[in-house]
């Protein structure tokens, strides 16, 4: 089954519930035959397959839009990643001189280039965190995050209610967040669990361990294994998530990606000359990493995964599972839409009192709530 | 020392450098990153799930819409043809799955039953109207639910709508102005000519011409083929002028030089379907099908949709701003609203419950009065039969009188007679009472005394009245 979304370009992919928050029916294959619609055969070519090629064509046109945001404490090479990635000089490095005091409080920082790749536009707007877990005190250091992520999903609910909607809503949600996890080899630490504890029910969160190369491949798989156990144990579902596999071949595919969770990843933006290549690389006293040299890294592993296969499938899990948890919770705490005596297949909710918007912090509340409603 | 809480928006909060999605500036390159395979995922994902398109078929019964759909998706959809003889317009729709190598369709064809069969068209296309808002409904329902499944939601929203005018050669009926003048804010129209191998070439140019203008004269807005994309830009023009398309349908093959062709065989030739000379069947399916389905899909959905939803939106009392401007009066409109209603439900409640009262009260004093009245009938028929134990006593009584009466001259003439049977001369009076006696009781005391008139009479009647008492 086809349908739009709320708006533009973007296509869905039937997905299933996120536990514990949705608990909508089992997830939907795609195109359920029903007795009503009897399948056809065609007696000749008719040229409905040109509908791919008009697809594109439009997709082209109206271009495409990605953010992505990476959390990690200074240093742990997050800006020149993003440099690796997208093959460009989207940040200038930080590096925080002497005289430079450390930043007090969280600020995020976004950025938004237009690249363009053979034809296709990519808008990309990446958002940085700068100061996160750097403090002495990191009590509550997600909050500006979760905040910044809830101010993104009310935009565009915002933008999506209105009467007169434009044509193609701005879509500034984040589609991905990559986690840095530093490499001490042994384990998650508190502070990585209770923030991607908090995270992956809002985003698709991808952890990575960040400067791998100061881990031998030894440590890389036994550090692997520790924080795949660790997740496993607090129950945190990062990218790809297990409940939104579709069909044989997306599990099969996507348990091979389990497996490889978190990616122990180097960036470089520099270049080094190699057997005569010129290869993105670290230069050591002791050899050069190259950084898209499987063996040295997983870096290929990263890029693969968020641009070239799953960059489609991660905006529809935001748009589709993330964005209506979120948007179901709004709508509950302040009953935005019409829900007046003409509107019959609405589904009823208890009347409470009304709420001043305060996305990040009741949203997280009504969460547990919405585990009591039983009767939608 | 402590990460400053986000709480407010985002010009408020000094937490952002930077919005997303300002200032962007191109970046160039230094390498191959991959993103051109994003429409390849784009297409992919589409695939998995499947295209749905509906078509309105618009024309009076008999111009040949399910030959025409046959012979546009090369297959035989079910249905018998239409009777004449139908009351008023019904829309009738069907959904198939179609499957064309890795893509599948499911495709909804509407036909209208029964238009222009009527002798009073007034409200012809009432149906057609309200069935197209009747999808819209249903999808804006959808897409204003709390929990929603919009993903997953089978569109059945008209995407295209292919009115078919008779092929007269003249003008169009003032039904067709009529019908397409409601219709063209609400769907894509394509008008197309039916049965076109009526009408020769040359009528046929001068029938389009006419058509055109009558549309345009009429501000009716039928579809045009999107011509902003350099791609299809070219042909999409050329297309543009030939509106309305005259086609044909026919599902039977015939044998034309060695090829199987659909084709319609006349006494004086063949008219082949797929032949651009004989009809624009071709372009017309080039048009709707291969070229632009993804764009009537669109403009269905961001023209035609969005000004269904903001018609019923505003419908409701909702706006965007408030007259001071201030944005996001949703929420009060809404509680005032859902207020009222509140407060006419329990005024509703209010009368409902009065009135009950009301009608108990009454019963009650129905009742109340019923009740009196048996109480007073049963004292009347007490009354009465008081009175009548009463007579019966007093009777009763008047006769034990009588009875001791008797008595006391039975034993008083008993005395007399013992006293008499010395003198004899009582004998006389005994007969004297029998003969008055005698008369009272003629059939029992006749037999009895008659037999036993020796006896002293006197105790016969005794014995005759205590068996009588």
């Amino acid at each position: 089954m086809f349908c739009f979304p709320a708006m533009g370009h973007r296509h869905c992919c039937a997905l299933g519930p996120m536990d514990p928050m949705r608990r909508s029916p089992s997830p939907c294959s795609s195109r359920p035959s029903s007795p009503r619609t009897p399948p056809c055969e065609m007696l000749g070519y008719v040229g409905i397959e040109a509908v791919l090629d008009q697809l594109k064509i439009k997709a082209m046109k109206m271009g495409f839009e990605f953010n992505i945001m990476v959390v990690g404490q200074s240093g742990l090479g997050k800006s020149t990643m993003v440099n690796t990635l997208f093959k460009s000089k989207m940040w200038k490095s930080t590096v925080q001189g002497l005289g430079t005091p450390t930043p007090q409080t969280l600020k995020l920082q976004s950025v938004t280039h237009v690249i363009e790749e053979k034809g296709v536009k990519l808008k990309l707007t990446v958002t940085d965190t700068p100061g996160f877990g750097d403090q002495i005190n990191n009590d509550k250091c997600w909050d500006p995050i979760l905040g910044y992520i809830s101010e993104q999903y009310e935009r565009y609910l915002q933008e999506e209610i209105l009467i007169t909607r434009q044509r193609h809503i701005p879509d500034t949600r984040v589609h991905c967040c990559i986690y840095f996890v530093p490499p001490t080899g042994h384990c998650l630490r508190p502070l990585d669990i209770e923030f991607l504890q908090r995270l992956c029910r809002t985003v698709n969160v991808v952890p990575v361990i960040a400067r791998a190369d100061s881990l031998t491949i030894e440590e890389r798989e036994t550090f692997r294994r520790r924080i795949q156990h660790n997740l496993r144990t607090h129950c945190i579902e990062v990218y790809p998530q297990k409940c939104f596999d579709e069909d044989i071949n997306d599990r099969i595919l996507n348990s091979k990606i389990r497996d490889r969770i978190p990616f122990a990843v180097v960036g470089a933006d520099r270049e080094h000359l190699v057997n005569g290549r010129c290869v993105l690389g670290r230069k050591t006293k002791w050899g050069i990493i190259e950084v898209e040299n499987l063996a040295h890294c997983e870096f290929p592993l990263l890029r693969d995964l968020l641009i070239r296969s799953h960059l489609q499938d991660l905006k529809d899990i935001t748009h589709n599972v993330h964005y209506e948890n979120y948007r179901v919770c709004r709508l509950n705490e302040s009953h935005l839409l019409p829900r007046g005596p003409g509107w019959v297949n609405l589904a009823q909710t208890p009347a409470g009192p009304l709420a001043a918007p305060q996305p990040s912090k009741a949203c997280q509340q009504d969460q547990e709530d919405s585990k009591d409603d039983d009767e939608y | 020392m402590e990460a400053e809480a986000n709480s407010g928006s985002l010009e408020d909060s000094g937490a952002f450098i930077q919005r997303p999605g300002e200032g962007c500036r191109t970046v160039p390159l230094a390498g191959h990153v991959g993103f051109d395979s994003l429409p390849d995922q784009l297409v992919n994902k589409s695939v998995s799930q499947g295209f749905s398109f509906n078509i309105l078929c618009v024309g009076e019964t008999g111009l040949g819409k399910s030959t025409l759909m046959d012979t546009l998706f090369n297959t035989k959809f079910e249905g018998e043809p239409a009777t004449h003889t139908q009351p008023g317009v019904q829309l009738r729709s069907n959904t198939y799955d179609l499957q064309e190598s890795n893509v599948g369709l499911k495709l909804t064809i509407v036909s209208t039953v029964g238009f222009g069969d009527q002798i009073n068209k007034e409200d012809s296309y009432k149906p057609i109207v309200e069935f197209i808002d009747a999808q819209f409904e249903a999808y804006l329902q959808e897409e204003l639910k709390i929990r929603r499944v919009l993903h997953a939601y089978h569109d059945s929203r008209i995407h295209a709508c292919l009115y078919f005018i008779a092929p007269t050669g003249h003008s169009l009926k003032s039904l067709d102005l009529v019908t397409m003048k409601k219709l063209d804010s609400k769907v894509n129209i394509i008008p197309i000519i039916a049965k076109s191998d009526a009408i020769s070439k040359s009528e046929l140019t001068k029938f389009k011409i006419k058509i055109t203008s009558e549309l345009v004269s009429n501000g009716v807005q039928i579809y045009q083929f999107p011509t902003d994309d350099e791609s299809v830009a070219e042909i999409n023009g050329t297309m543009n002028a030939h509106l309305p398309f005259a086609v044909i349908g026919s599902t039977e093959e015939l044998k034309i030089g060695n090829k199987m062709m659909k084709a319609r065989q006349y006494p004086w030739g063949t008219v082949q379907v797929e032949n651009e000379a004989h009809c624009d069947f071709v372009k017309l399916r080039e048009m709707l099908i291969r070229v632009n389905m993804e764009d009537l899909r669109e403009q269905t959905h961001s023209r035609h949709y969005e000004l269904y939803r903001r018609c019923k939106l505003e419908e409701m009392g909702f706006k965007d701003t408030d007259p001071d401007s201030k944005p996001f009066s949703l929420q009060e409109t809404y509680e005032a609203k859902r207020n009222e209603f509140l407060g006419e439900l329990q005024k509703k409640e209010e009368e409902m419950r009065q009135m009950f009262v009301q009608r108990v009260k009454e019963k009650e004093a129905e009742l109340k009065e019923a009740e009196k009245e048996l109480h007073e009938k049963f004292d009347r028929l007490k009354k009465l039969h008081q009175d009548e134990k009463k007579k019966l006593e007093d009777k009763k009584k008047c006769l034990d009188d009588e009875v001791n009466a008797f008595k006391q001259r039975k034993t008083a003439a008993e005395l007399l007679q013992s006293q008499g049977s010395q003198a004899g001369g009582s004998q006389t009076l005994k007969r004297d009472k029998e003969k008055k006696k005698a008369p009272h009781h003629p059939t029992q005391a006749g037999s009895v005394a008659g037999s036993c008139c020796k006896l002293p009479n006197c105790m016969v009647k005794g014995a005759m009245f205590s068996g009588l008492l």
